[in-house]
């Protein structure tokens, strides 16, 4: 429920808090990045604009990744785009809308020195180097991520990542333009994602974000009738989290670095992934229900969780389900 | 309904009835008891099954309707795709709706108030000037159209302000009724400092209250900063999730459907983007 009292002043709101200092427990590597804490905003969530970027950052988020952004705008697709469809779960189409590369390497280009991961998405391996061409030089940018897993689009996101072969093209593609990390983004299609994945890495990918939206839909009984107007979306939220666990746990057994998300609400849910493998964390549709606040709080539960269990930093926790 | 419902599920409601305000303009009152609380300046999205979901304020019921508890009404301007399909619909044609959502605008201590609307940005002060009623707030309010088949609300106005000491000013562009001009014209000879319209008793504010085309509003704000006149404005932005999750109705680092819509003028000022550029669908930026 929208806390809109809470909400007054403009550029931060009250129950906001500003950044704590940077906790050593907290600090993670993944994917060569250093990152302040393992708490990163998914793609698509608050992912448009520069200047939320960095209310983000100030309100804990360890990292920020861009809405998936492709080599034109798109519009996507006409509302209702995001249904909520209560517990914590969230089904969306919005058909990748985004400024495109253009406009929106003109907006993150004020170096502001907040860590911004740039989603990319595209139909073939040819559209992604002249993005990173864009994206390259600007001192925010501290990485891509690959969304090989969009579970809505025509010939986009899982279209292409259900395919071993191109994904393979795509990650060749990109790393042969940056020296930044690459991360492929995956989720659950047609092809297996552990495999996915390890045609991602075998190509040269840094690490894997799993999952993506899981496809799926919701029809509104008084009417008959589906309540998106693409009919078909992505399921996020809580209702994902066992799906997500189980293919980070995988994915990590497999030995490829992992950033987990999906369902990811609280700070137990957070351990849950980083236990079953996970080095870091995105969140995505929590921030609907708990608001920004979510950083901060997830970052306090995980340092407590620490404590108690005689832990100095986070990182020592990663993938310790495996031995089970 | 139970009391914890999540006002975020889409409740699917039946039209009750319809009212037609001008060619272009239509009412369409339905029953829904947490629409029907909603508070000033707040608003629902709207959806119409298999067409748009759109974010439209909440209009208030006329009081002379029998059985009008839980009702709560939409007034919309006939515009693109969205809006017709909705200006369309026929009593016993069902809707759903989620919210309300966003902020409200706030009375305080204010005593004497000046209320600036422009086309359907006069719906949620219709909502505020029934709450300044019951608080017996003295009230002016502009009611700006273009021409004087486009004028609505204005006897609606006069009702809901009937306990209060209260005036409604109409204006149109083409002068064929009321006063000629904009509505930021009529308030420019109300608050100017005091030098024009002196005479006139309600020429001095506590605060005004704007919605409508954003460069009415900025105006508005320029007339009320020159006047050292506090003031709440209710943005629009494009919409799509209502809650704050997908950025779409962002201006600066606020989100309006979660930190607004209404904003005063000390927020006002720190936006660039405010009576200057708004983005589109795809989120690009776009001037006025
Ligand atoms: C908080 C809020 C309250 C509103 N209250 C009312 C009201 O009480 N009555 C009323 O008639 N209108 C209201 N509107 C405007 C309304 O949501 C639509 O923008 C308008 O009806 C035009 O819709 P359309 O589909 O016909 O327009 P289109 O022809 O499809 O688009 C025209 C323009 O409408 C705007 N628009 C379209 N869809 C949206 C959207 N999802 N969110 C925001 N803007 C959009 C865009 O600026 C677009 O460029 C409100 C808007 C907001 C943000
Ligand atoms: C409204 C919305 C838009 C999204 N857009 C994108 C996107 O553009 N690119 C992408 O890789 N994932 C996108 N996602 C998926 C999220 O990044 C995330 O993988 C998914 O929602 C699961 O995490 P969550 O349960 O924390 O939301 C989107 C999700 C939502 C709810
Ligand atoms: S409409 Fe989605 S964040 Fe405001």
């Amino acid at each position: 429920m929208a806390k809109s009292k809470a909400n007054s002043k403009a550029g931060r709101t009250t129950n906001e808090r500003t950044v704590q200092p940077d906790d050593p427990a907290l600090a993670v590597t993944v994917a060569g990045l250093h990152l302040r804490n393992p708490t990163m905003l998914a793609s698509g969530i608050l992912g448009i604009s520069q200047d939320i970027f960095a209310r983000l950052y100030r309100a804990g988020a360890g990292a920020i990744v861009s809405k998936s952004i492709s080599i034109e705008p798109i519009e996507g697709y006409r509302n209702p785009t995001i249904v909520s469809l209560g517990s914590n779960s969230y089904l969306n189409a919005v058909g990748l809308a985004n400024p495109g590369a253009e406009a929106f390497s003109k907006e993150i280009a004020p170096s502001r020195g907040i860590p911004i991961i740039v989603s990319l998405v595209g139909s073939s391996d040819k559209e992604f180097p002249p993005m990173v061409q864009k994206f390259d030089a600007l001192g925010n940018v501290i990485g891509y991520e690959v969304n090989l897993s969009c579970p809505h689009v025509a010939k986009m996101g899982m279209e292409v990542g259900d395919d071993p072969e191109m994904v393979s093209r795509i990650v060749k593609a990109i790393k042969a333009g940056t020296r930044k990390p690459v991360i492929i983004k995956v989720g659950i299609g047609a092809a297996d994602v552990v495999k996915i994945a390890k045609v991602a890495k075998e190509s040269g990918a840094d690490a894997i974000t799993a999952i993506n939206t899981i496809r799926a839909m919701t029809i509104n009984i008084e009417t008959g009738m589906p309540v998106l107007s693409n009919r078909i979306g992505g399921l996020s939220g809580a209702a994902i989290k066992p799906a997500a666990v189980r293919c980070v746990y995988e994915i990590s057994k497999a030995g490829i670095p992992v950033i987990g998300c999906g369902g990811i609400t609280t700070w137990e849910d957070a351990v849950e992934f980083i236990l079953a493998g996970a080095s870091a964390v995105q969140i995505g549709s929590a921030i609907g229900n708990r608001w920004i606040d979510v950083f901060a709080e997830i970052g306090a539960g995980i340092k407590k969780y620490l404590e108690r269990k005689g832990m100095k930093n986070v990182m020592e926790i990663s993938g310790l389900a495996h031995k089970y | 309904m139970p009391i914890n419902i999540d006002i975020n599920r889409i409740r699917v409601v039946i039209i009750d009835k319809i009212v037609h305000e001008t060619p272009t303009v239509k009412t369409i009152v339905f029953k829904d008891r947490l629409s029907s609380e909603a508070k000033p300046g707040q608003f629902l999205m709207v959806w119409i099954p298999r067409g748009e979901e759109l974010p439209m304020s909440v209009m208030v019921p006329d009081r002379k309707d029998k059985n009008n508890k839980d009702s709560a009404a939409l007034t919309i301007r006939k515009h693109g795709y969205g809006s017709t399909l909705l200006f369309d619909k026929r009593p016993g044609d069902i809707l759903g709706v989620r919210g309300p959502y966003g902020n409200e605008f706030k009375i305080g201590q204010n005593k004497k108030v000046l209320l600036v609307g422009g086309g359907t940005g006069l719906v949620p002060l219709m909502r505020l000037a029934r709450k300044l009623n019951s608080n017996k707030i003295d009230t002016t309010i502009i009611i700006g159209a273009r021409t004087k088949e486009e004028v609505f609300f204005e006897r609606m106005a006069n009702d809901l302000l009937r306990d209060t000491r209260h005036q409604v000013i109409v204006t149109t562009e083409d002068g064929s009724y009321g006063e000629k001009g904009y509505a930021t014209d009529a308030m420019a000879r109300l608050v100017d400092g005091g030098k024009q319209e002196r005479s006139r008793k309600n020429a001095k504010f506590d605060c005004v209250y704007t919605c409508g085309p954003e460069l009415m509003m900025k105006k508005v704000y320029d007339l009320a900063a020159s006047a050292s006149l506090p003031v709440q404005a209710s943005l629009e932005r494009y919409m799509k999730c209502g809650i704050g999750i997908c950025s779409s109705c962002c201006i600066g680092d606020q989100l309006v459907c979660r930190d607004g819509t209404i904003y005063n003028e000390r927020q006002l000022s720190t936006m660039a983007e405010f009576g200057r550029m708004y983005r589109d669908k795809s989120g690009r930026r776009v001037p006025y």
